[in-house]
């Protein structure tokens, strides 16, 4: 119902999406600390409550008794902090997964996922930020708050945003008829039983279930198209990448790993964020075949989204090429020949594969890459399971919080408490997946009673 | 026309003297201004034109809440009920209904008689047709015998009777409602000081003489035997009295048959009727064709009073031509050789969108002017009650000078109703609705007097015995769960075998007795066995302890998100903002924001058709 929120707890993650080293949770708001005591436990048996002002504490992300993450803890308090709201930080490992999960975590213990610009947002609504501020700020909202939406549902499209509105339709369905009864006592005819409702609810609960499920995976765009390079040594991957990011100078981080041996860098191509991934070495070395092995090529092109396969103008097509070409055959591909600068000698006729010729060096045919690209993203020839892109993680966090609420419902009917209190849940879920289609109750269950039921006087 | 001759002075003058006349009268005279209240017919104060009942889903959180602020309709309700029950019992505490059969007769008679003797109060009989304004403010109201009053502030309350005109079938009769005269010279004073009205419709089925219905082929509705009052200063013996009961029957296919033949001669399907008719106030006609499958619809025959024959007949209201209402009234088991006293008909009448309103329910631009019940396009005497209350109470105010009374969403169902009214889009007549309250399991009925006495007992219109009988419960309250929280029981064998008596599983190891009260077999009230020092306590004590603990869970839950709530509301936007200087409106917020002029930024956000990147771009703005 409220279609502003000033100051409840919010979490997101701070750090751009795909980068390496570590990841940085950021939650504000009157209730960070005490939740993120929920699920912070230290060796020392520290609570966060406890901690003085700008300080960090080591410990585990544990949540249903299974460990998250190993993480350090900022604890920051009002009013020095960047929103002058209560802040921690928890500064997770690296890579999508660690800080998701503690994203996720912190989410299940009430905070609201973030939306775009909304600790600025905060900064600047508590006096943190000066007035000329205030202009990114309406940028920044402006941009994202109605467009993000109006995307997200535009992009929703077809499969998801059915379910969703089945999903609510169900739920508003029983909703109706409680209130219809409520509202009408003396009405003998619209009446849902208990098993009714609970049978309804468990179907949508399984209808949110495997729209979680799907989420999970629908997260292109935010955190970009997961992209690998790949190509025998000397082909010129490491220049195209650096033509990549040269291009791009909205990098968002470039941070290289110090834990794992992936880094991933998040280039931005029309608009369409591709996260390339590299390896430790790819720079250093440029020799991916003989360093990481076939086996290592094939994982990783089995994780990608996207593969830029990448030849060398110049040689001739080699076993190791035709190993390439044949691994990465059922993919998305764009074929890449490169060193046009140079005398030709690929033969690539009879491979079956339309590629693009590109010269890296004089910075020719990047364009018709980035056109290739665009074109099969808008095609949707790129996509995941779930096209649910933009809003991946804030989806999630809806669907989680319908979640919770239709498990509440099922908590109250089999507690046996009256219908009252099935509504309270039911309307929390109807609000929830509303928040994904951009849809809220106002009038929508006195709508449906006068629509569906004969009632009045 | 003609100088008016300076007829008598007052501080406030109401307009109308139905069930929103009434209360503000009330209020601003006990309040102690001197009030004038007018009316067309003095023998129609406090008359119930249609539905001969108090109460009911959510109209009785409504009657509760106006009792608790000190009003009339509580107590009026109890002195002449014949017959009550609670409704929803079974569907959870905050959607219980009190609802009670009113004798109408004597509920006009005892309401003129509360007026007649409420010191600082004239009722007097007159229809007035203009409104003096000078330089924004009120300065008195004229009545058709040219007459003028002056006054600080006016509230008009004139319900249905606003340029009315009653429609049966093809006759149409230019009247307010019950064939009484109607209003005619304020409509045109009204557009002249810039307000804007529109038309509303609603209807009423027929009257019928007792003597001519066979109430044994219908279902018998008897009262409840518990007696629960409307007002907190009653106690259930103090109202006991023998109840009267109503009756159920249905319409069928002939009842059917007849209506569809006769639809040419509706004046709500030929398109003379041009008003907007509620949703939840079908009549049969509608219900006929927009629920073609349904095969019968409930009708209920109700008393009018104990000295009448005459019986309301809840179902059928009606446009349809007399000779057809006949016909098919006929047809239903029980009343075939029914005879009319009355006949069913449509009213349509100028009212105004309350967007016009402050959330005082004063006039934006007129300044004394406020406005209450159905004139304000809602529908319902409880609606119209719980708005005179609060326009009287602001009228006072602003005559003395001291702060109006806005109550916010979770405080009252009052403060959703004017809120809704005021701020969001008006597509029909408003009727008062449980799930239009985000904050329902907070405004229960059973604690209407916990959560608005206090105000009442500040505008002075709650007596000192009164208060200090509340001051006394609200701690009886709090002891009784303090002390509960501190008892434990262990796994003896009393507690033990009191438990499975009611159905519950034993416990093994000490149990706080509030875990106990929170299971779903058990309550307050059973736990007196094994409670062996609880103190003896009144029957609205026992209730609520029981509620507050029982539902704990649900209703801090509901608390987390009222203080989320209070923040938006906290904001203030100042009076002389100018819209246009809000960077990244949209055209159609800017519009509305302009026309509405929230006062707050949780009241922006619920004006329809506001976005929530709106509400930011205003906070943004507010912040610079």
């Amino acid at each position: 119902m409220l279609k502003v929120n000033l100051s409840d707890t919010i979490a997101a993650i701070s750090t751009a999406a795909g980068s390496g080293g570590i990841g940085i949770v950021r939650i504000s708001g009157s209730e960070a600390i005490e939740l993120a005591d929920n699920i912070f436990v230290s060796n020392k048996g520290k609570r966060l409550s406890l901690q003085k002002s700008h300080t960090i504490h080591y410990g585990n992300i544990v949540q249903d008794g299974k460990i998250i993450d190993e993480v350090l803890v900022s604890v920051m308090k009002a009013p020095n902090t960047y929103t002058r709201e209560d802040i921690v930080e928890i500064n997770t490992h690296g890579g999508h997964r660690a800080v998701t999960a503690v994203l996720n975590a912190v989410i299940k213990e009430g905070a609201r996922l973030a939306e775009p610009g909304e600790f600025t947002k905060r900064a600047f609504l508590n006096g943190r930020i000066d007035l000329t501020q205030a202009e990114a700020v309406i940028d920044i909202i402006n941009a994202k708050t109605d467009k993000s939406r109006e995307m997200a549902v535009a992009r929703l499209g077809g499969r998801l945003s059915e379910k969703i509105k089945e999903l609510r339709e169900s739920i508003l369905t029983m909703l109706a008829h409680i209130e219809a009864a409520i509202a009408y006592p003396e009405h003998d005819d619209e009446t849902m039983t208990y098993e009714m409702i609970e049978k309804g609810t468990r179907e949508a609960i399984e209808g949110v279930k495997s729209l979680i499920a799907s989420a999970d995976m629908g997260k292109i765009y935010r955190d970009g198209i997961k992209t690998v390079i790949l190509g025998k040594p000397n082909v010129g991957k490491s220049s195209l990448l650096n033509a990549f990011l040269e291009e791009d100078r909205a990098i968002v981080t470039d941070i290289p790993g110090t834990t794992r041996d992936i880094v991933s860098e998040l280039v931005n191509i029309e608009g369409i964020p591709l996260n390339i991934i590299d390896t430790a070495g790819i720079r250093a070395t440029d020799n991916v075949i003989e360093k990481i092995g076939v086996e290592r090529a094939r994982s990783l092109a089995d994780e990608a989204d996207l593969i830029l396969l990448v030849f060398d103008g110049s040689r001739e097509l080699s076993d190791e090429d035709r190993e390439l070409i044949e691994l990465t055959k059922d993919k998305k591909t764009i074929a890449l020949v490169n060193k046009q600068d140079m005398e030709q000698k690929l033969d690539i006729d009879g491979t079956g594969i339309e590629p693009v010729y590109i010269s890296v060096k004089n910075n020719k045919g990047i364009d018709e890459i980035y056109r290739r690209i665009k074109a099969m993203f808008d095609s949707g020839d790129i996509e995941n399971d779930s096209m649910a892109l933009i809003s991946g993680e804030r989806n999630k966090a809806s669907l989680l919080k319908a979640l919770q609420s239709l498990e509440n419902v099922i908590e109250t009917v089999e507690n046996t408490m009256p219908e009252d209190f099935v509504s309270m849940d039911l309307t929390a879920a109807y609000e929830a997946l509303g928040e994904i289609t951009g849809e809220t109750l106002e009038e929508d269950v006195i709508d449906k009673i006068f629509s569906e039921f004969c009632l009045g006087k | 026309m003609e100088k008016p001759y300076m007829a008598d002075e007052a501080d406030i003058c109401v307009i109308g003297a139905g069930h929103a006349g009434c209360e503000a009268a009330l209020a601003a005279a006990r309040m102690g201004l001197k009030t004038i209240l007018f009316a067309i017919n003095l023998d129609s104060i406090a008359m119930m034109p249609c539905n001969p009942n108090v109460g009911g889903s959510s109209k009785g959180h409504l009657v509760r809440e106006i009792d608790a602020l000190g009003g009339e309709m509580g107590r009026n309700i109890d002195k002449t009920y014949i017959q009550t029950r609670m409704l929803n019992t079974g569907k959870g505490p905050a959607v219980y209904s009190l609802r009670a059969q009113a004798d109408k007769a004597k509920y006009h008679t005892q309401m003129k008689k509360t007026l007649e003797n409420t010191d600082n109060l004239l009722v007097r009989q007159g229809e007035i047709v203009d409104i003096v304004v000078e330089n924004g403010c009120v300065t008195g109201v004229v009545s058709e015998s040219n007459a003028l009053y002056k006054c600080r502030a006016a509230i008009i309350c004139t319900g249905t009777y606003l340029k009315a005109r009653c429609l049966y079938g093809d006759t149409i009769i230019e009247s307010g409602p019950n064939g009484l005269r109607r209003a005619t010279g304020l409509s045109s004073c009204l557009e002249r000081l810039g307000v804007r009205l529109f038309r509303y419709k609603t209807g009423t089925p027929a009257r019928v003489d007792k003597r001519t219905i066979d109430f044994s082929k219908m279902k018998e509705q008897q009262g409840d035997k518990k007696i629960v009052p409307f007002s907190f200063e009653n106690r259930p013996e103090d109202i006991e009295r023998e109840q009267i009961s109503c009756y159920l029957t249905y319409t069928n296919e002939r009842t059917h048959d007849i209506i569809r033949a006769n639809l040419d001669r509706s004046p709500l399907y030929s398109g003379v009727i041009k008003g907007t008719g509620p949703r939840y106030c079908p009549s049969i006609e509608d219900k006929v064709v927009r629920f073609a499958d349904k095969t019968q619809h409930q009708i209920f025959i109700e008393p009018e009073g104990e000295d009448t024959n005459e019986m309301y007949v809840q179902g059928m209201s009606s446009s349809l031509p007399e000779d057809v209402q006949t016909a098919m009234y006929r047809t239903l088991p029980g009343l075939e050789n029914v005879r009319f006293t009355r006949t069913a008909y449509a009213i349509e009448y100028d009212c105004i969108d309350a967007n016009q309103l402050k959330l005082t329910l004063e006039f934006k631009d007129i300044k004394g002017l406020f406005s209450a019940g159905q004139f304000n396009g809602t529908s319902g005497y409880e609606e119209a009650a719980a708005q005179g209350i609060i326009a009287g109470i602001n009228a006072a105010a602003y005559c003395k000078g001291i702060e109006q009374l806005i109550l916010d969403r979770s405080q009252a169902y009052i403060g959703v109703l004017i809120d809704d009214i005021v701020t969001k889009e008006s597509r029909e007549p408003y009727r008062m609705m449980t799930s239009r309250a985000e904050y329902r399991l907070l405004l229960r009925q059973d604690n209407a007097d916990l959560r608005l006495t206090d105000i009442g007992y500040r505008y002075g219109l709650i007596s000192q015995e009164r208060y200090d009988r509340f001051l006394a419960k609200k701690k009886a309250i709090e002891d009784e769960i303090e002390r509960i929280s501190k008892i434990n029981f262990g796994p003896s064998e009393k507690v033990n075998s009191m438990l499975v008596r009611f159905g519950t599983t034993p416990i093994s190891t000490g149990v706080n007795m509030t875990e106990l009260i929170k299971r779903p077999e058990m309550d307050y009230d059973k736990l007196a066995p094994i409670d062996e020092d609880r103190p003896a306590l009144d029957y609205d004590v026992r209730e609520q302890v029981n509620i507050q603990i029982k539902y704990e869970g649900y209703i801090s839950r509901q608390m987390k998100q009222v203080e989320q709530f209070k923040k938006l509301e906290g904001r203030r936007i100042p009076e002389d903002i100018d819209y246009d200087k809000v960077k990244g409106l949209r055209l159609e917020a800017t519009q509305k924001f302009k026309a509405v002029r929230p006062v707050n930024i949780g009241q922006a956000g619920r004006i329809s058709g506001v976005s929530p990147a709106d509400v930011n771009m205003l906070l943004v703005y507010l912040n610079m």
